[in-house]
């Protein structure tokens, strides 16, 4: 007995087991029931029938899901930028030589760490049609004479959802680039100096390629979360108006809880899959020709 | 622009205290500014009185007459007591759960190198990177079918699902850096593999096991669609969408208490987060740098 728990081979099974129960049960399990789900037209107590393709043929014709699929993009497309260049910058701020610079990075990480569905009714009030604080500022500086109908207009809701979400973003992106900045050794600045590199070069050749791998692993999680976002629009303007915010998450939960209908919103759901496959696909095979082309010597 | 001479000292292009005052100062002043406003916003609101909140007149970033009204009502005619309360116990008892399988998942991944430890480790990952919006409809009726729907059970098994690969994950990296040689030489020394990972291992990946708990406390936490989709009694609900979907009437927004909801709801993380801010962000980075 004694020698069987010894044995790397058995021990390892069995060290595993409680995580891998965990996750055989309710992550692969629901991943491969949710691929069956979107072949069938199961409804909320009623288990499906398989109807092949029918789903996605009727979710190719709608023009909500259609809609859906350009606001997800968009959303993901202009948060993720906006998110890279901020989260950039402000990275570089903070590894300057600042006073109080801890607390500054700790104060910056708060929009990460709170509950994001309460962040977001605090925007859903700042972006209110009759009180919003941006409206009265706005027209205290005699900017605009008319309040601002933030969640009202179509476009209007969709950089308002926009602007939440990179509030929220934009700190992750600068921290884990901070990270990543302060492991660059000073002597390379201090050599490319010598060269007579100047400040733009010394960061286009030097912080740059050495950053990117970091900026790769960061930049695929913040699109993967980004194009699989739920919450603040949920929250801020449940996919309205006339379905002008709706992300592919939103509209899966609409038509499968609400809704009813299961077996349309798991097709939804698994329709986000290639996207995000594609997602981590780029970002890999990016890295892979990065660190080839860099030497690769370090792992 | 500047020449090389002067500007042997590394960053030493913005010394100079107008231009930095420019290029850093102001910058860093914006995007404190626009990251902390929100809460400072809703922290004004919680304490405002109706009439202040509707009126157009005055200065709205200060409040005038202070009020704990809304918070009253919080307590006193709602039921968020209750899911604060509910939050407290999933949170805890996920994240304890999660812990405990991910020590135990790390060290055989990292240290026993069983046969496939290397492809578990990879497959680890993978699903970390599956997001909950996929998952919460075929959730829902595993949930339904195993007479879980809407119970507390239904949230404290289904959130370790992410923070089981979070937390294994970060544990791997900090497994990794403990050397081999103290195991080496408490193996000759006769002790067994559960010896070994209780009185060397763990004492060592402490502040791994903070990082990851904390992390794995604040994802719990704020955690909203599977508490949305599973939940759906008033009294078994979480502080996010109790306050999302309870304190939202009409169309009247009572919009004092839904700011004290949502100011009162982040206090907890925030608090642990100001005791733990090295953890935290240790855990953050190394989770995306391995």
């Amino acid at each position: 007995m004694h020698r069987l728990f010894d044995n790397r081979n058995t021990l390892g099974l069995l060290f595993m087991l409680p995580a891998a129960a965990l996750l055989l049960v309710f992550l692969t399990y629901p991943l491969g029931l949710g691929v069956w789900l979107g072949f069938t037209d199961a409804k909320v107590g009623r288990p499906g029938e398989w109807v092949g393709l029918e789903n996605y043929v009727y979710l190719w014709g709608d023009s909500v899901t259609r809609l859906a699929l350009f606001n997800t993009l968009l959303y993901t497309v202009v948060a993720s930028v906006l998110k890279f260049f901020l989260g950039l910058w402000l990275a570089i701020l903070l590894n300057q030589h600042l006073p109080f610079k801890s607390f500054f990075r700790a104060a910056i990480l708060l929009p990460y760490i709170v509950p994001t569905a309460l962040s977001a009714i605090a925007f859903w009030w700042i972006f209110d049609a009759q009180f919003s604080i941006i409206s009265w500022v706005l027209t205290k500086f005699g900017l605009i004479d008319r309040y601002i109908d933030f969640l009202g207009d179509p476009w209007n809701a969709r950089w308002s959802v926009i602007a939440a979400n990179v509030w929220r973003g934009v700190p992750f992106v600068a921290i884990t680039l901070l990270a990543g900045l302060q492991t660059i050794s000073p002597s390379l600045y201090e050599a490319a100096a010598i060269d007579g590199a100047s400040g733009w070069q010394r960061f286009w050749h030097v912080t740059l390629p050495l950053l990117t791998p970091i900026i790769a692993v960061v930049m695929t999680f913040s699109v993967l979360f980004t194009f699989t976002d739920f919450q603040l629009i949920y929250v801020i303007t449940r996919g309205g108006p006339l379905n002008s915010t709706h992300l592919m998450a939103t509209l899966s939960f609409q038509r499968a809880i609400p809704g009813g209908a299961l077996g349309e919103g798991a097709a939804i759901a698994i329709a986000m899959v290639p996207f995000l496959l594609a997602a981590i696909l780029f970002s890999y095979f990016g890295l892979q020709r990065r660190a080839w082309q860099q030497g690769a010597t370090d792992r | 622009m500047t020449t090389p001479a002067t500007d042997s000292r590394g960053m030493g292009y913005l010394e100079s205290l107008p231009r930095r005052a420019v290029m850093v100062y102001l910058p860093l002043g914006v995007f404190v500014f626009v990251l902390l406003f929100p809460f400072y916003w809703m922290a004004v609101t919680t304490f405002k009185p109706n009439a202040e909140l509707l009126s157009r007149e005055g200065n709205p970033f200060w409040v005038i007459e202070p009020t704990l009204a809304h918070i009253e009502k919080l307590l006193f005619q709602t039921s968020y007591p209750q899911w604060m309360w509910n939050t407290v116990v999933v949170s805890v008892v996920s994240t304890f759960t999660s812990l405990a399988a991910s020590v135990l998942a790390a060290y055989a991944i990292e240290r026993l190198r069983f046969r496939g430890a290397k492809q578990t480790g990879l497959a680890i990952f993978l699903a970390y990177l599956v997001p909950p919006s996929i998952l919460f409809i075929p959730l829902a009726t595993i949930v339904f079918k195993l007479g879980l729907f809407d119970t507390r059970w239904a949230l404290i098994l289904t959130y370790p699902t992410f923070l089981v690969p979070f937390c294994t994950w970060l544990l791997m990296g900090y497994f990794r850096t403990i050397p081999y040689e103290l195991e080496e030489c408490a193996l000759i020394d006769g002790a067994s593999r559960w010896q070994i990972l209780v009185k060397i291992i763990l004492p060592l990946a402490v502040p791994g096991l903070i990082s990851a708990g904390i992390f794995a406390f604040t994802l719990s936490w704020n955690e909203f669609i599977y508490a949305l989709t599973f939940i759906s009694s008033s009294e078994v609900k979480t502080v996010p969408v109790g306050v999302v979907t309870e304190l939202v009437e009409g169309d009247v927004y009572h919009w004092g208490s839904l700011m004290a909801g949502a100011l009162l709801g982040s206090l907890p993380v925030a608090i642990l987060y100001s005791f733990f801010v090295e953890h935290y962000v240790s855990g953050m980075t190394g989770a995306v740098k391995e």
